[in-house]
């Protein structure tokens, strides 16, 4: 199964080198929301300060919509599904590897984003070991879910409006432990940010098992 | 019969809950409201519940039967999902003054009512039976557990931040007599009435693709005289 | 003779529609057949049914020795589907793609170079994304991962289409060495001249039915006469030749 999913964690990463969706739109998307969020809460007036974590993570998870819609579209070409399921690739082998493509790409993005906060909203960065204990797991539960709920679209009509609609209210408490984590470390506190941590932890961990048992199910679909 | 059952019930809980209770103190005429919120979520949770076994059992047996049971639940759900918001957001309003609070339950019940929204959504766009039973099968699986996320870390943030709470989370009267019979009866008729429910909407279900058979049916012998045509 | 595919009274609905409106179709191993009729009679879909990617509303299917109602995923790893858009990813390299699909399906690396050498896919054009690929070029790619992979069915969707003249022989030779080497190939064409040149039986398929009321022996092209049983090696009795492929040496 590691061995199917390093495949197809490669074969994704390999097509975004080639086409650089990723970085060539995903990414600078991402920037663009943040530059909007400084428009609509005026950084003159502390409110971005305040708000920069929690800007940060929608932002995060946008673009992670944008990602995941990417990865599966790549998939719902015409014959690559059914090229896709004639081999022999353990169903939870393209889980993990489409999960870990995802995640990787999310990575890059929030370094990207990282800095971006830092120049356009003068974040001060702290609590390191939090922040990256936070961002790991939370990118981790973010690409799993990310590739669960992806698959379900795959193959539907309404594919694109259909994957925000499932996959945002089940990232709601990503968001809502990320950025109390990402306040904590902000705040010089972070015996307060790691029992958030800890429940990304327990997200994504209850999201790769859904993952890897349900994958078989969804894939045998015609 | 359970027709008749919900309808007698739900008469005597209108009398209880208008003539026979008082207003409460603190709260006044608006605690009747809440025999109708409370057994509103309690009916949802449990249609929730109902929809996460039929998805389990659906993926293990592959029966339509459990399909029909589980997407007719979580329909009844989204309906008393929306019922516990709207009467929440009413009673909010007269008490507390305002429509929305974030109160982890109100926070968390919002949440359970999008995933439903999603369920149902997803079921609408796929074209087939089998698809549609696996697919929604596989969110329906995932309700459960994503409510539990959702409320864990709803409820956690929300204790984190007690001054932004404009009340205890805890609801801010005795029940007794009289009132605690009321909402316990209001609890019940609303499970019988979700049974009822749950019949007819897995009636018209079960239905529904009994016409979709024969229509199938009629569209094969179409082919078929396309070949000796 | 071992049956490859057995089909009685298929039906196969595709979002509402009943594609396969009750299909009877017997394949033995190592057989050559042509599936014929007009468009929409269902070929394609015969041929997707058999690699168990539809599935089957009612009637009796069995492929390879698998029942396609309850073991439909067994079957996929052991057939071959050449589809009329190639299944190929389109911003990958032809090496990328014949790599990837060659590894997932459990193929030597080595084995799909030769199969990409044979059908000329070497220099500048492995280093060509499939999207630059004219539909002949793509056709040759599809084929070559078709071919590395050894199967043990062959599902073969017009795969004529789209291919030079070059291509075009080439391509009957590693369906005639595929045969030889013990593979069962189906394949569904409009071109009747190819097909009868590979001495092909002809199942004639229409409305979604193989020729109602007339059994399938009886919707046999007149013409085209069934290979002579020496030319096939039966699958019990293959040779160390099928161990290296019938498809990358099975014609030399």
């Amino acid at each position: 199964m590691l061995r199917d999913a390093v495949l197809v964690a490669g074969k994704d990463l390999r097509l975004e080198v080639r086409t650089r969706v990723g970085l060539g739109q995903v990414l600078p998307f991402a920037v663009l929301v943040l530059v909007l969020f400084g428009f609509a809460l005026d950084p003159d007036r502390g409110i971005l300060d305040a708000a920069t974590p929690g800007l940060f993570w929608v932002t995060v998870l946008f673009s992670a919509v944008l990602a995941v819609q990417r990865a599966f579209a790549v998939e719902s070409a015409e014959g690559v599904r059914d090229a896709l399921r004639l081999t022999s690739l353990a169903p939870g082998g393209v889980f993990l590897g489409k999960a870990a493509a995802i995640a990787v790409q999310l990575l890059v993005l929030e370094v990207a984003l990282g800095v971006g906060v830092v120049v356009l909203y003068g974040a001060d960065p702290a609590g390191w070991a939090l922040l990256v204990g936070t961002a790991v797991p939370a990118t981790a539960g973010i690409a799993a879910a990310g590739s669960l709920y992806g698959v379900l679209a795959v193959g539907l009509r309404v594919r694109e409006t259909l994957v925000p609609l499932l996959l945002l209210p089940v990232l709601a408490p990503v968001l809502l432990a990320s950025t109390r984590a990402f306040e904590a470390a902000l705040d010089g506190s972070p015996a307060d940010g790691w029992p958030w941590a800890g429940l990304l932890a327990l997200f994504a961990v209850v999201y790769l098992g859904c993952g890897i048992g349900l994958y078989g199910t969804l894939l045998e679909e015609s | 019969m359970l027709g008749v059952i919900v309808l007698a019930g739900t008469a005597v809980t209108l009398w209880l809950s208008f003539v026979a209770t008082p207003a409460d103190a603190v709260q006044g005429e608006a605690v009747r409201l809440l025999y109708v919120h409370v057994p509103s979520v309690t009916v949802a949770y449990v249609a929730c519940g109902i929809t996460f076994v039929a998805s389990g059992m659906w993926l293990w047996k592959r029966t339509e039967w459990w399909d029909l049971v589980g997407s007719s639940a979580a329909e009844i759900a989204s309906v008393f999902t929306a019922v516990t918001l709207l009467s929440g957001m009413v009673w909010g309003q007269a008490t507390w003054g305002t429509a929305w609070e974030w109160d982890p339950r109100l926070t968390s019940t919002l949440f359970l009512f999008l995933l439903l929204v999603g369920y149902q959504a997803l079921r609408a766009a796929s074209p087939d039976r089998s698809s549609r039973a696996r697919r929604s099968a596989v969110v329906g699986l995932l309700l459960v557990p994503n409510i539990v996320i959702v409320n864990r870390s709803v409820q956690w943030w929300r204790s984190l931040h007690q001054d932004a709470t404009l009340f205890r989370t805890d609801l801010d009267f005795r029940i007794e007599g009289l009132m605690l019979f009321t909402w316990v009866f209001a609890t019940a008729v609303g499970l019988v009435l979700l049974a009822w429910l749950l019949m007819h909407r897995f009636r018209i279900g079960w239905l529904a693709n009994r016409v979709e058979e024969r229509r199938l049916g009629d569209a094969l012998t179409a082919r078929r005289a396309e070949a000796t045509s | 003779m071992a049956s490859v595919i057995h089909f009685r009274d298929v039906v196969a609905v595709l979002g509402g529609f009943p594609a396969l409106a009750g299909v009877d179709l017997d394949v033995d191993a190592g057989e050559l057949v042509a599936l014929a009729g007009p468009n929409g009679a269902g070929k394609t879909t015969v041929l997707r049914v058999c690699a168990g990617l539809v599935p089957v509303v009612s009637g009796t299917a069995e492929v390879l020795g698998f029942n396609l109602t309850s073991q439909g995923r067994q079957v996929r790893s052991r057939v071959g589907l050449l589809g009329p858009s190639g299944g190929l990813y389109e911003d990958l390299t032809v090496a990328d793609n014949l790599r990837f699909f060659g590894r997932a399906s459990g193929v030597d690396d080595v084995d799909t170079t030769a199969a990409a050498r044979r059908f000329g896919l070497t220099g500048r054009l492995s280093t060509t994304r499939v999207a630059q690929l004219s539909t002949g070029q793509r056709r040759r790619v599809a084929l070559a991962a078709l071919v590395a992979r050894r199967a043990e069915l062959w599902l073969l969707d017009e795969p004529h289409a789209g291919l030079d003249a070059a291509g075009r022989d080439l391509l009957d030779e590693v369906i005639v060495g595929a045969c030889a080497a013990g593979a069962t190939v189906v394949l569904a064409s409009h071109e009747l001249d190819r097909t009868e040149a590979l001495r092909c039986r002809h199942v004639n398929l229409a409305g979604g039915t193989t020729g109602g009321a007339t059994g399938p022996s009886q919707a046999r092209d007149p013409d085209g006469e069934r290979d002579p049983e020496g030319e096939r090696g039966p699958e019990s009795e293959r040779g160390p030749d099928q161990e290296r492929g019938p498809g990358v040496h099975g014609a030399a």
